[in-house]
């Protein structure tokens, strides 16, 4: 009996493993598994249909000769420089113009907030109609200015802010994590800047902007990862030319339109490897302009 | 004497009608700044719906109206057969009935396994958990393009391609790695009391995980329901990979085939498309707050 309660003891100090057990298997099999397997596959060329054929790094260099590559890529990029400040600034203003104490305000931030919980097909294809050249919403609108608007998707120069455009549209999602922010600031920092004699200007960028910067951190990085696997939009809108085909799309092309899994993975890798870097470059950076309450913790 | 009095009487006066010109200057300054803040915010709100009431406007409206310029915002007869025609132009039932049931079972297993996991990493001691828990936070960083391939080649190895499998089995494996660190650092927060005088009367550690922490968890677990909802309701890669028959398609394939008709009809293309942004629209209104609960509690302030 005695024994039996120490292996009972012994057993019990296991007894998380059973909770996390789902996790750790799935961990195995759909993480850890798959990743080593996708460093194999990455020098292999394989279609899917036939046995894999092991061709040691050629992926990666056909990859580093390939046009539409550098295209998808350069694509990805303009979108990513572009698209990110603006959406962080976009949210941070609106974020601000939602933290005053004004009636209807919550009605407001609800409107403001609405576009970012929709996504999917369904708001690609409503974009596509709404940057319609000739029957869509925005240059009507234009129209009525007397300004005759772009091709937007067809146009070439016009893909990549149509993009833009969209995203913006979405940048009342980030307004909540700044709201949350805001409204963390001790008010009586204002209140000393003031008695200094501080304009509206001096206070937002000596105790707002300092004090947003963890969540202005957290945003970034979210905002280039998700730039980097832009999908849906990018796959049913396509645009002008290769003008709207991003990274992931390329990826997908190839992998399941062309069955080239040798070579789409080590797209995923290169992808991979961009994404983690950009990481790594922000965080290294982070301790030159992310500020850190020193009484925090 | 007098006149002194007179004076600094007068004086008085003076100050407090100066003050009164202060404060009514301030006041007004106060209402110009409010106008003009409720001119931009109407204006960015404006902007924020148009997009919708375009979208609204339009799928009322048959051919011939949709393509009039000016536009009419508000038709004079409103087209309600686009809504009927859409549902008709593809098996939009069949596709209502397919993501339902995707999202429906995906939900389940990844609350419930997220809470089963997320509840062994907040309340055991047991040695590696520190070490699993970072690997568990890893995880989050990987990002799912790596393993689509791999993945995709096991679920063909073992015949599943083609069935809802491969959307719906993976959710029963500990679900996301965000919904896991989320949940425990929830059920941190849950006082040791609770679950000692239930210790006390006997119950299991699956009891009080079942019996306690899932029941006083709910608006954590709602939030995390949503997020599964809204991830696999407008999941187009995964459906796009796996799904290959007709019959098996999702509302999302299902919306990108009105595309490839013989000619795009926006009226019926704008219903379809809202009919599918329903669903989203009454859960965002039904349960606003947990749609921003999860800022406040993953703790992302540095």
């Amino acid at each position: 009996m005695k024994q039996k309660n120490k292996l009972y003891k012994k057993l019990k100090k296991y007894e998380g493993y059973l909770f996390i057990l789902p996790w750790m298997l799935g961990m195995l099999l759909f993480t850890i598994g798959p990743i080593l397997f996708a460093i194999y596959i990455g020098f292999t060329e394989w279609k899917i249909l036939t046995k894999p054929n092991f061709i040691g790094f050629q992926n990666y260099i056909d990859i580093f000769h390939d046009e539409n590559f550098w295209n998808s890529l350069m694509v990805t990029v303009k979108y990513a420089v572009f698209a990110v400040p603006l959406g962080i600034i976009t949210s941070l203003t609106i974020a601000i113009l939602m933290n005053t104490e004004i009636k209807g305000i919550r009605f407001f931030r609800t409107v403001y907030y609405l576009p970012a919980v929709v996504s999917g097909v369904a708001v690609a294809l409503l974009w596509r109609w709404v940057l319609d050249p000739e029957f869509g919403l925005i240059n009507l609108l234009l129209a009525q200015i007397g300004i005759q608007g772009p091709g937007w998707l067809s146009d070439p120069d016009w893909v990549l802010p149509s993009y833009i455009l969209m995203a913006l549209w979405g940048a009342g999602g980030g307004m909540i994590t700044y709201l949350v922010g805001l409204r963390e600031v001790p008010q009586n920092l204002y209140e000393a800047a003031e008695i200094d004699g501080a304009g509206p200007l001096t206070k937002f960028f000596k105790i707002t902007l300092p004090l947003m910067t963890p969540i202005l951190f957290y945003n970034l990085i979210m905002g280039i990862i998700g730039a980097f696997r832009k999908f849906t939009d990018a796959y049913i809108l396509g645009g002008a030319g290769n003008q709207g085909k991003f990274y992931l799309v390329y990826l997908y092309d190839n992998a399941f339109k062309y069955f080239k899994m040798g070579y789409a993975t080590a797209l995923a890798w290169i992808l991979f490897v961009i994404i983690f870097l950009l990481t790594l470059i922000i965080f290294k950076s982070s301790s030159l302009w992310v500020y850190y309450e020193s009484n925090d913790d | 004497m007098v006149s002194k009095v007179e004076t600094v009487v007068e004086n008085d006066v003076q100050v407090s009608e100066e003050l009164k010109r202060i404060k009514r200057r301030k006041k007004r300054r106060e209402i110009i700044r409010k106008t003009i803040l409720y001119i931009i915010i109407s204006i960015g709100g404006i902007l924020a719906m148009l997009p919708f009431l375009w979208m609204l406007s339009t799928s009322l409206k048959d051919s011939s109206v949709v393509f009039q310029i000016p536009p009419q915002w508000i038709p004079e007869r409103f087209a309600w057969e686009n809504y009927p025609n859409a549902i008709k132009a593809i098996p939009f039932i069949r596709y209502t009935f397919n993501s339902a049931f995707i999202t429906v079972m995906k939900m389940i297993g990844e609350v419930f396994t997220a809470a089963l996991v997320a509840y062994g990493f907040a309340r055991f001691r047991f040695p590696g958990r520190r070490i699993l828990f970072l690997i568990l936070l890893a995880t989050i960083m990987i990002p799912g393009e790596i393993t689509l391939i791999p993945v995709f080649i096991m679920f063909k190895q073992i015949g599943w391609i083609d069935s809802f499998k491969p959307l719906i089995v993976p959710a029963y494996f500990g679900g996301s790695a965000v919904f896991i660190f989320f949940l425990r650092q929830y059920f941190a927060s849950i006082p040791k009391e609770l679950e000692e005088a239930a210790r006390i009367d006997g119950c299991s550690s699956f009891q009080i995980f079942y019996k306690i922490f899932l029941p006083i968890s709910k608006p954590a677990l709602a939030t995390i329901a949503i997020w599964s909802f809204q991830g696999s309701w407008n999941d187009l890669l995964g459906p796009l990979i796996y799904l290959n028959s007709l019959d098996k398609f999702t509302l999302q394939i299902g919306l990108t085939m009105y595309q490839s008709l013989n000619k795009v009809e926006w009226g019926q293309l704008m219903a379809a498309s809202l009919l599918v942004l329903l669903p989203v629209l009454i859960l965002f209104f039904s349960a606003q707050k947990y749609f921003t609960e999860g800022i406040k509690l993953t703790g992302i302030k540095g």
